[in-house]
């Protein structure tokens, strides 16, 4: 067991750190020209991708160095490194493991290079978190594919250049884990319609999911990820990310310290709510969760070093991750009292009604990332080898 | 960085497992719960024979000068098989030795500690419960070379077994004004009883000071400044106990994991449906959690000081809260067994209730990880 970093840990950490100070000043400095600044300067560090071959133009940094440099990122709450995040999160990755030479070629420096915003049509109207029985159908033409269906919650796609979408082209598959594939359609492509949902946080926010609709969409044949049916397995892989969870941790951190801002201006029964046992409690209740989540993703990461199984333990994070914002964003809104119940923007809310924002937020991820039934049960089968449901 | 056990670390996880599942399986717990001291003077010398009571005590004394995982690998393990010894009690003795006895102090006790001759106890607490420097009472009279204490120490774990207790005493009004002394148990004028606990694997009670005499070669560290030591002792308890409590906790989640595979109703193993397979996730979950902020608690003890309260803290507060939570669990998957004597499940659920308070329960750490804040 060991927590230090090695000499050369160490030596790309303070080499980074110079960076960072020349080139990321602290939020309230930012000047309003200061994102493609830092998007052009990140780029040129190879950053961008820092996890990536450098013959795709990434970074080619390790598992360990990408846990150090979200750190970094994170403690001095550096922006996106890139605009694409479903292109850097994903797309790319994939591509890296499955596309062919030519698409590696075509696609990731215009991700690296923010030139793309990539969305992912995962979901159905009648396919949630039994995606595998997927529908949208996808039909051999030539060298085309000719797509129909739909996709429903697509993040982004009223942005999106192009869309990640997962298709059936076996309608008669031996398993429904079989006939599916993957294809990366532009989204200017004839044939795609894209109608906006609102949800329900009342915000800027309020239309970023989508339903999709594809009518006779011709997608090249070489616009197809992986081989034909191997859309499965491309999106069970386990892309070469670090995952140590150190992002989520980073935001609750922050969480953390606004509420106990929060709680020094709150009042408990006339008396300020830091001075109640209850609500000191509650906050130290949650700085212990979050430094559970902390290790309990370095314990991942560590696992991931070592080249054993980590996927797993992703759920165990993601799980804890979603009991985790629940639980804050609902204390915020406790806090409050009665002023919680002004609606972000309106002049009596508390904080530019930070906390209502993040109150009606959670679903994006408690929802949008596979839900903790799902989590429960991938633990549970997997990890415990409880039978099936 | 590596989160993980090292090949000698792991070596030594399987030899205590393997020697505690030889020697005291659940039948042989229940055989020893029912002694007068639930304590096995031959298992103790066993343990002391290969090394475990002088897990982290220095070579020249008889110990093996490993560090706090090592102890935290033990402790989970004899956790996991509910072994009934003044382990944790005598190794806190042990630990403050160690850091913070004279040489003359440490020649004295630390051999007889480490090959078993001598068990050591932990005498904190008196009738507030509370683990606050206010808290302690018992008076020290400043006598020729030394002390004569008088007063009552509470909530002693193996009070009867104890040759020696360390033993925090007022010797200045001010709030911090403690003194630490080792007295030994058949001392002048002390006098202990042990109360039926329900873990009754565990057993507890008073110890009486009426006018004991203890010389001056028995304080450890400075006259009136001895609440540091308290308070590392009471971190390490702590962690020791929260040590305990992964194991214990990981062994009831395993033991309801089996019976939610063997148990059929409806057709099916109830492990099939999501009432049950959810909550052994949570129980998972809860229990991986314990052990990561324990493992790293039990680091930083060894490798960072300055962060060991606080992660102390974390670690008892949070094992402590899920045990308690997870033994409730435990007992609802087994049905009407859960509530049977025979069916283990009812050892780890009292061993839950009993783990809460020693060495702070929740709340108390919580207060103080707010506090270290400065708030
Ligand atoms: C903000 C947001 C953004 C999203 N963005 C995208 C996107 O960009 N692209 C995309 O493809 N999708 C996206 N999604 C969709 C998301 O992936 C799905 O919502 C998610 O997989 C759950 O599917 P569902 O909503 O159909 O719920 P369902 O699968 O119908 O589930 C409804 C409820 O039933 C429970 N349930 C279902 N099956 C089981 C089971 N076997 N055992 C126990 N409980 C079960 C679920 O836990 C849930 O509580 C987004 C969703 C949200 C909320």
């Amino acid at each position: 067991m060991d927590f230090d970093l090695t000499k050369e840990e160490e030596a790309f950490r303070d080499d980074l750190r110079g960076f960072l100070d020349e080139h990321l000043p602290p939020p309230e400095e930012r000047a309003p020209d200061f994102l493609p600044k830092w998007w052009k300067a990140v780029r040129e560090k190879r950053l961008i991708g820092f996890a990536w071959p450098k013959q795709v133009t990434g970074g080619g940094g390790s598992l360990m160095e990408q846990f150090i440099l979200k750190e970094e990122l994170l403690a001095r709450k550096a922006p996106m490194l890139g605009r694409d995040v479903t292109g850097l999160s994903w797309v790319g990755p994939a591509l890296i493991q499955f596309g062919t030479d030519e698409q590696k070629q075509k696609y990731i420096p215009e991700i690296l290079d923010g030139k793309t915003m990539w969305c992912t049509g995962y979901s159905e109207p009648d396919v949630g978190s039994d995606l595998a029985s997927l529908q949208c159908r996808a039909e051999r033409d030539g060298d085309e594919y000719v797509v129909n269906g739909s996709k429903i919650w697509i993040s982004l796609a009223h942005f999106a250049t192009g869309i990640y979408n997962l298709v059936r082209t076996d309608p008669n598959p031996p398993t429904k884990y079989d006939g599916i594939s993957c294809l990366l359609i532009p989204m200017d492509t004839p044939g795609i319609e894209v109608v906006p949902i609102k949800n329900m946080s009342m915000t800027g926010m309020a239309e970023i999911f989508n339903q999709v609709f594809f009518k006779d969409v011709r997608v090249p044949v070489e616009r197809r990820l992986g081989d034909e049916g191997e859309g499965w397995a491309i999106i069970c892989s386990a892309l070469q990310n670090e995952r140590s969870s150190i992002t989520e941790v980073m935001r609750h951190s922050q969480r953390l310290e606004s509420l106990y801002e929060l709680a020094r201006h709150s009042r408990v029964n006339g008396r300020p709510a830091l001075e109640d046992a209850g609500v000191r409690r509650k906050l130290a209740s949650i700085e212990t969760q979050i430094e559970a989540l902390r290790l309990g993703g370095m314990r991942a990461l560590s696992r991931q070093l070592r080249g054993l199984d980590h996927q797993s333990q992703a759920s165990l994070g993601k799980l804890h991750n979603c009991n985790l914002l629940v639980e804050c964003a609902d204390f915020a809104l406790e806090l409050e009292g009665s002023a919680n119940q002004y609606m972000a923007g309106s002049e009596a809310a508390v904080d530019d009604g930070r906390w209502q924002v993040d109150g009606l937020a959670w679903p994006v991820t408690v929802v949008g990332g596979g839900t903790p039934n799902i989590q429960k049960n991938i633990i549970a089968e997997r990890i415990l080898g409880l039978p099936k449901d | 960085m590596n989160f993980g056990l090292s090949d000698e670390q792991e070596l030594l996880r399987a030899e205590v497992r393997k020697f505690l599942g030889d020697r005291c399986p659940i039948d042989t717990v229940r055989l020893l719960a029912e002694t007068e001291h639930a304590h096995s003077p031959e298992l103790w010398k066993q343990l002391a024979e290969l090394g475990w009571l002088g897990m982290i005590v220095p070579e020249q004394y008889g110990g093996s000068d490993l560090g706090w995982v090592e102890l935290a690998v033990l402790l989970i393990e004899t956790g996991r098989s509910l072994l009934p010894a003044p382990l944790v009690a005598s190794t806190l003795v042990v630990a403050t030795l160690v850091d913070a006895a004279s040489d003359e102090e440490r020649e004295r006790w630390l051999p007889g500690l480490v090959d078993g001759s001598t068990i050591g106890s932990v005498a904190i607490l008196e009738e507030s419960e509370s683990w606050t420097p206010t808290a302690i009472g018992l008076r020290g009279e400043p006598d020729r070379d030394g002390f004569v204490l008088t007063g009552c120490k509470r909530f002693v774990s193996d009070p009867m077994t104890a040759d020696l207790f360390l033993v925090p005493f007022r010797t200045g009004d001010g709030e911090r004004e403690i003194t630490v002394a080792v007295v030994e148990s058949e001392s002048d004028g002390l006098s202990r009883k042990s109360f039926p606990s329900m873990d009754r694997t565990r057993r507890m009670g008073d110890v009486l000071f009426e006018g004991v005499r203890v010389p001056a070669s028995q304080v450890l560290g400075p006259v009136g400044e001895g609440w540091p030591v308290v308070a590392r002792l009471i971190d390490r308890g702590a962690v020791a106990t929260a040590a305990e409590i992964c194991g214990a906790a990981e062994a009831l989640h395993r033991l309801s994991l089996e019976y939610a595979m063997d148990r059929k109703q409806f057709g099916r193993p109830i492990g099939a449906f999501q009432g049950i397979k959810h909550p052994l996730a949570e129980m998972y979950l809860e229990v991986e959690s314990s052990k990561s902020l324990l493992y790293y608690a039990a680091w930083v003890l060894t490798h960072r000081p300055d962060e060991v309260p606080r992660a102390a803290s974390c670690a008892k507060a949070y094992a402590s809260e899920k045990f308690v939570r997870i033994g409730v669990d435990a007992i609802q998957i087994h049905g009407a067994v859960g509530y049977t004597d025979d069916c283990p499940v009812h050892l780890y659920f009292k061993r839950a209730k009993w783990a809460r308070p020693s060495y702070g329960d929740s709340n108390y750490h919580f207060d103080r990880i707010v506090g270290l804040r400065g708030l």
